[in-house]
């Protein structure tokens, strides 16, 4: 058996020297304070977010473009659609930085005009089917009962519409343009944005402090304002990266097939149409440099939602 | 589970009457009559034209006798090719587009089933890295570039595989590859995120202390229900895969309804566009029913749902 430094058993209160011990004051808050600094949602969320390399990965790429979009073709010397006959096909050079393509026209500056277009697109599409799709899936979410049943039976309706046809065909009669084209991809794209934001308010709407608002006899508006909304933001961004992408992809899809942005204008998509014929001799930077920005957006885009939807769930809040 | 079919063939049919009165709508707001061409004809012609396609009626007689045609399935002439009607083309057209639209789908589920499951069972190994690395890359590029980029480096570059038409087995490669990638990488996604779920279950930790061998737990038990939701995206993959066809089609210039549909856009002949639109539309809402159905019945889940709510 052991024994202890006096060489009495343990336990044994009379022999243990009182010099042993420190007296200490008891600290009532000691059970109070926080240990880690107190974090609002937002700020879990984009810590979280930081440290997902591939979503600020795609952040960084998508800041950049937004940028160049901006200030690229301010930067190049090169008009748009300036064309230059006998400079057809250069390739990259200190001049042309990615080269010009079967008109003579400056890819570079083309290749920024392009992004201006593609995110102008993708962005408003996203806005507008958030607008419609808030408000939608908001009063129905939140009236429920027959006028959510009525409300569902539309949605359900219209969602089997097949999107990009409804588009094309839609383009064919308004004639394409740039309005035109936002508002053939807005005309059924909101309906996902509607089906998430009324499966989101269905189930806030009987957490208790609805109920208290509703107790005070605030009015429906401000409820779904106030107390909905805000706890719903985190699908409606999560779903707003996955909108801009596929609106930017149906943009360049529709410029592909001839009713998208009409040529002189550079879109991405009128990029990649026209280089058609010249990658098979060889000048592959007229579609390369279109083709890559395409995918990289894509990318950014779907792996920012990707990284969002992690850092926005509460289930995976630490 | 017939009230949920039921349910969901009203609605089937809601929809299909949406887009046929979409079409009309646009038929009808298009500006000027088909027949006021640049061929010079004069007004006696033209009356007879008119009332040949009934241009003349009031519009809801036209409405009548369109949802007529298009329920006895007969979308009326081209304007463009005079001697042929819509139904010519989708006769030609459609078997070259169904062929190469079902060896898409096949390639595509397939193959990314079998990725996504490897990636599952070697989580945050290297087959898992690769696999969703290329199922990323996947959803990112689109189809045209794709079919581009293979053109360039497969076809043109190393002459491997022919560069386009549709005639062997091998002038189907490029295509099927081009068209199948951006599917089979949200397939390979899907089945990896679920085939990850579904192995924690305690049902599966009972399979293998039964001392069942691993692939007949893989194959019997895990992948059984890790493929439910692939069967609920297969319509909105479906509706990719057609609308897919349009761009592929024309680019490897293969003769399909696609490459007719881009060519009846590109040249305004409007008959063409809209009963192709129709069909394409019907066909898709009849296979979203389809799945819809399928899935009701696959998920037993559902049927017990049903059947407990009533």
């Amino acid at each position: 058996m052991k024994t202890n430094k006096t060489g009495s058993l343990p336990g044994s209160p009379s022999q243990v020297p009182d010099d042993w011990f420190d007296w200490k004051e008891k600290d009532k808050d000691a059970g109070e304070t926080v240990s880690r600094p107190s974090l609002s949602y937002w700020q879990d969320a984009w810590r979280r977010l930081v440290k997902n390399k591939m979503a600020m990965l795609g952040l960084v790429f998508l800041i950049l473009l937004i940028f160049m979009a901006i200030f690229g073709p301010v930067l190049s010397p090169y008009e748009v659609n300036k064309q230059e006959l006998s400079n057809q096909y250069q390739p990259p050079s200190s001049e042309h930085w990615f080269g010009t393509d079967n008109l003579g026209r400056d890819v570079f500056t083309r290749t920024w005009y392009g992004a201006r277009i593609s995110l102008f697109v993708g962005f408003m599409a996203a806005l507008i089917d958030v607008s419609i799709g808030i408000i939608y899936g908001g009063v129905a979410g939140y009236k429920g009962g027959r006028t959510d049943g009525i409300m569902m039976r539309i949605i359900e309706i219209l969602y089997g519409l097949p999107y990009l046809l409804v588009v094309i065909l839609l383009l064919v009669v308004l004639g394409p343009s740039l309005t035109t084209i936002i508002i053939a991809l807005t005309v059924t794209g909101w309906v996902g944005m509607a089906r998430i934001v009324r499966g989101q308010v269905m189930q806030i709407k009987n957490y208790e402090f609805v109920l208290a608002s509703q107790s005070f006899g605030t009015k429906t508006p401000r409820i779904i304002r106030k107390n909905l909304l805000p706890n719903t933001m985190g699908p409606i961004i999560v779903q707003m990266t996955l909108t801009v992408p596929t609106a930017i992809f149906a943009e360049a899809f529709l410029s592909f097939i001839g009713l998208g942005i009409q040529a002189p204008h550079a879109s991405w998509g009128v990029m990649a149409n026209d280089s058609l014929g010249a990658i098979l001799s060889g000048n592959w930077w007229t579609l390369f440099f279109p083709a890559f920005f395409i995918s990289f957006t894509m990318f950014a885009f779907n792996v920012l939602g990707d990284g969002l939807q992690d850092a926005l769930d509460p289930k995976l809040r630490k | 589970m017939l009230r949920y079919i039921l349910k969901r063939m009203l609605i089937m049919i809601a929809t299909l009457w949406i887009i046929v009165t979409l079409t009309f709508i646009l038929m009808v707001s298009i500006p000027g009559s088909p027949f006021n061409s640049e061929r010079a004809s004069n007004e006696t012609v033209q009356a007879n034209l008119e009332a040949h396609y009934n241009l003349d009626e009031p519009y809801y007689v036209q409405y009548l006798l369109y949802i007529k045609s298009i329920v006895t399935f007969d979308f009326g002439p081209s304007i463009k090719k005079p001697d042929q009607s819509v139904n010519d083309l989708l006769g030609r057209g459609f078997p070259i587009s169904a062929e190469l639209g079902i060896v898409t789908i096949l390639v595509a589920v397939l193959s990314g089933v079998t990725l996504g499951v490897f990636a599952a069972l070697r989580h945050n190994g290297i087959i898992d890295y690769f696999a969703m690395g290329f199922a990323v890359l996947g959803i990112s590029i689109p189809n045209f570039i794709l079919a581009t980029l293979l053109i360039q480096q497969l076809a043109v570059n190393l002459s491997i595989f022919p560069v386009a038409t549709w005639s062997s087995p091998a002038h189907m490669v490029l295509p099927t590859l081009a068209l199948a990638t951006g599917p089979m990488a949200i397939i390979a996604r899907l089945t990896r995120s679920t085939m990850l779920e579904v192995l924690t279950q305690d049902y599966i930790k009972m399979a293998r202390a039964k001392g069942l061998s691993p692939w007949k737990i893989i194959i019997k038990h895990a992948l059984r229900n890790a493929l439910m939701p692939v069967v609920t995206i297969m319509g909105t993959l479906l509706a990719s895969i057609l609308t897919g066809t349009f761009v592929i089609e024309e680019i490897f210039a293969i003769p399909g309804m696609g490459k007719y549909f881009v060519e009846s856009i590109n040249q305004r002949d409007y008959p063409v566009i809209m009963g192709t639109t129709v069909f394409y539309s019907t066909f898709l809402i009849i296979m979203l029913f389809l799945v819809d159905v399928a899935y009701g019945i696959l998920d037993p889940r559902i049927k017990a749902g049903r059947k407990g709510g009533k």
